[in-house]
């Protein structure tokens, strides 16, 4: 990728032959090119005439107003600041419930909660797989009972949460609005986020159980279960950080993130629910990586082509369908084990990239993340990172401060343009759904991954800490060590629970999800069903599996 | 003198495969055979592939916390199957105080965050030779 040539103006010119040239025979620049984390070519200097036909109503716009680049709030942060939100889960529910007690003390404005891999993966603990692997990676949630534990004491009406699940997401979101029920909330307006985000799970993550097909029918059914039961609940948050953190480039996150974004809007449609019933209450969730402009230009384009597309290719009518709401997670990726102490600024500068592009929400990882679960210090210094920013940098005053920049606009107007070509590729393909099929975006990550890794052997890329500034003996820091009792309490429990509950009742509900899923009924009335029969995650999916089969990929390297 | 043939697995029910992938590649650029196994395998799978493939090394990757369970068991089906000279390396989010642990059950090499491909690469050169020679 080389930045385009452009004509230039005459008084550019003139400096280049003037003052450039000469500058550059007296000391030559440090490297021959200059090019971002993504490997994206940056000039030495941006001017007017890098953005020509520049158009500010059509490209930018005024704060509020389509297509919402500077942001879709009128008064930016001076309103309401961005919801600070620290994704936690480990352990038991009871471990998890004292941390979310914790944040909400700290001054965090809403949860977010970390499953474990056999949860995520819709295996109850006494699966085989899920050996080793019980409330080590998040919270292990096996049944409603589990979820009453996970909220005893936080008021589900009065809080937003946030839950990263995504294929067995339909039965969590089940359990969570029947504790909500049991607490004496009301679904109508109940609010948080399910992520519920089956591509990137074929694409990056590949935290997925059936095949894209059936797991898009589980994606619509919640939709359109929502647009009649829980409207103020945003059904999806369609993800670009997994992609990311996979290797994808900036411009690959980003393209592949709205086009999966296109396909639910597509396939949502397809099912026959009204693209304004459903559109607004879908969200995004983005990457903050280390090259500063280039992320806060991602944000900026993000929000205008989501914008020109529910107009224009779905003709959204409603604004609220047009508007991208988004959260950020610093780059985990980013993080390192050697000196974790500069991961603190790492996370820091992310997160100003976060708050500068418009960020609804964000997350600010622990300096420790690249050895294990945050420590409760840990997590502590990075909330604390966020409300500096928010607090005392004086960057959440003004909206979009950085328009106008012909450095931050050009970035902006290349990576859009560059969005639309990969929108061209997939569409060709027949969508994003036989594009993962075809193993299409799978292959373009890798490839990203593989030469980022390259660029960083040849130190083309400078790690602080890891291939350059590296630093002998330093003194290990204190880190959280997840033991076993959880795997044997969460197995204990499970056995108690098949004892006591009503196993005639589970199956009846378990037989009606099954001739649901085979047939066109909404998924979601049975899945309500067994979760109020205490039916475990384990027990849901396999019923699924039984209908549906599981899904396998061809691996490639 | 043939090939060094080396077992990339992914263990457990953890997708993240950046890592394993990108070492995969970064092992047969330099010169090795590289079977990529795939995701979501048992010890029991992984020490067939390693049989079936006649691998000298075994590559593990994990990052999920379950390196305790996984690796020991990985090392005992080896043995059992006569297997005790495959070089067996696991890279991941390892806390430090396994490191001794997972060596003393057998592991060769530990390769945290960070590591150089070539360090890695370098490693299984070194140490797998003999068993390779000796076929």
């Amino acid at each position: 990728m080389t930045p385009r040539t452009r004509d230039l103006s005459p008084s550019r010119a003139r400096w280049e032959r003037e003052v450039l040239q000469p500058a550059l025979r007296k000391g030559p620049e440090r490297q021959p090119a200059f090019t971002t984390v993504s490997g994206r070519e940056v000039a030495g200097l941006y001017t007017a005439d890098d953005l020509p036909g520049f158009d500010y109503t059509r490209e930018l716009n005024d704060p509020g107003a389509f297509p919402y680049t500077r942001g879709i709030h009128a008064t930016g942060y001076r309103g309401k600041r961005w919801t600070m939100r620290q994704f936690a889960g480990f352990g038991t529910p009871e471990q998890t419930n004292a941390r979310y007690k914790h944040i909400l003390e700290a001054g965090g404005t809403g949860l977010s909660v970390a499953f474990d891999l056999p949860t995520l993966m819709g295996r109850d603990p006494d699966h085989p797989l899920s050996l080793g692997e019980v409330g080590k990676c998040g919270v292990n949630i096996t049944s409603l009972a589990d979820m009453e534990r996970l909220f005893d004491g936080i008021r589900l009406g009065d809080i937003t949460t946030s839950m990263t699940i995504n294929s067995p997401a339909a039965m969590i979101f089940a359990m969570y609005l029947v504790v909500a029920e049991k607490q004496g909330a009301d679904w109508m307006t109940l609010s948080g986020t399910i992520q519920n985000d089956i591509l990137k799970e074929f694409i990056a993550q590949k935290e997925y159980i059936y095949a894209p097909r059936p797991s898009m029918r589980l994606i619509t059914d919640i939709f359109g279960f929502c647009a009649r039961e829980v409207p103020k609940w945003n059904t999806i948050s369609v993800s670009g950080y997994h992609i990311r953190e996979a290797g994808a480039t900036a411009l690959q996150e980003l393209a592949f993130t709205l086009r999966d974004g296109i396909e639910y809007v597509q396939y949502g449609i397809d099912a026959g629910i009204d693209v304004d019933a459903f559109a607004p209450r879908i969200s995004f969730f983005f990457n903050a990586h280390n090259d500063f402009f280039e992320e806060i230009a991602k944000y900026r384009a993000a929000r205008r082509i989501w914008a020109e597309v529910m107009r224009d290719r779905f003709k959204a009518r409603d604004e609220r369908s047009w508007k991208l709401r988004f959260h950020t997670q610093t780059a985990g990726v980013s993080l390192t084990a050697q000196q974790p102490y500069n991961n603190v600024v790492r996370t820091a500068l992310q997160a100003l990239a976060g708050v500068l592009g418009g960020t609804n929400s964000l997350h600010t990882n622990s300096l420790d993340e690249a050895l294990a679960l945050p420590t409760e210090h840990a997590v502590t210094v990075a909330l604390r990172t966020q409300q500096v920013i928010a607090h005392e940098s004086g960057v959440a005053d003004v909206v979009d401060p950085l328009a106008g920049s012909y450095f931050v606009e050009t970035l902006t107007r290349d990576l859009r343009e560059g969005a639309l070509q990969y929108f061209e590729t997939i569409d060709g393909m027949g969508g994003m759904v036989p594009a993962i099929e075809h193993g299409y975006p799978q292959r373009e990550v890798a490839e990203s991954a593989y030469k980022f890794q390259q660029a960083v052997e040849r130190k083309e890329k400078i790690i602080v800490g890891v291939n350059e500034f590296v630093q002998e003996d330093e003194p290990p820091i204190p880190i959280l060590y997840i033991d076993e009792t959880t795997a044997e309490q969460q197995l204990s429990r499970l056995v108690e629970l098949r004892r006591t509950r009503d196993n005639d009742a589970v199956a009846r509900a378990l037989d009606r999800l099954r001739a649901a899923a085979a047939g066109r009924d909404n998924t979601m009335y049975p899945l309500l069903e067994c979760v109020r029969a205490y039916a475990t995650v384990g027990e849901m999916c396999d019923a699924l599996r039984e209908v549906w089969g599981e899904w396998e990929e061809e691996p490639v390297i | 003198m043939r090939k060094i043939r080396v077992v990339i697995a992914k263990p457990g029910l953890d997708g993240h495969d950046r890592g394993a992938k990108v070492i995969a590649r970064a092992l047969r650029d330099a010169g090795m055979e590289v079977i990529y196994t795939g995701l979501r395998q048992t010890p029991e799978q992984i020490v067939s592939a390693t049989l079936q493939e006649d691998a000298d090394v075994v590559g593990l990757s994990i990052l999920s916390g379950a390196h305790m369970h996984i690796c020991p068991r990985v090392m005992e089906l080896l043995r059992e199957r006569g297997l005790d000279d495959v070089l067996v390396v696991v890279g991941g989010i390892i806390p430090d105080v396994d490191v001794p642990k997972l060596k003393e059950a057998g592991i060769a090499g530990v390769f945290l965050p960070g590591t150089p491909m070539q360090e890695i690469a370098d490693f299984i050169a070194g140490h797998a030779r003999q068993r390779v020679e000796q076929i």
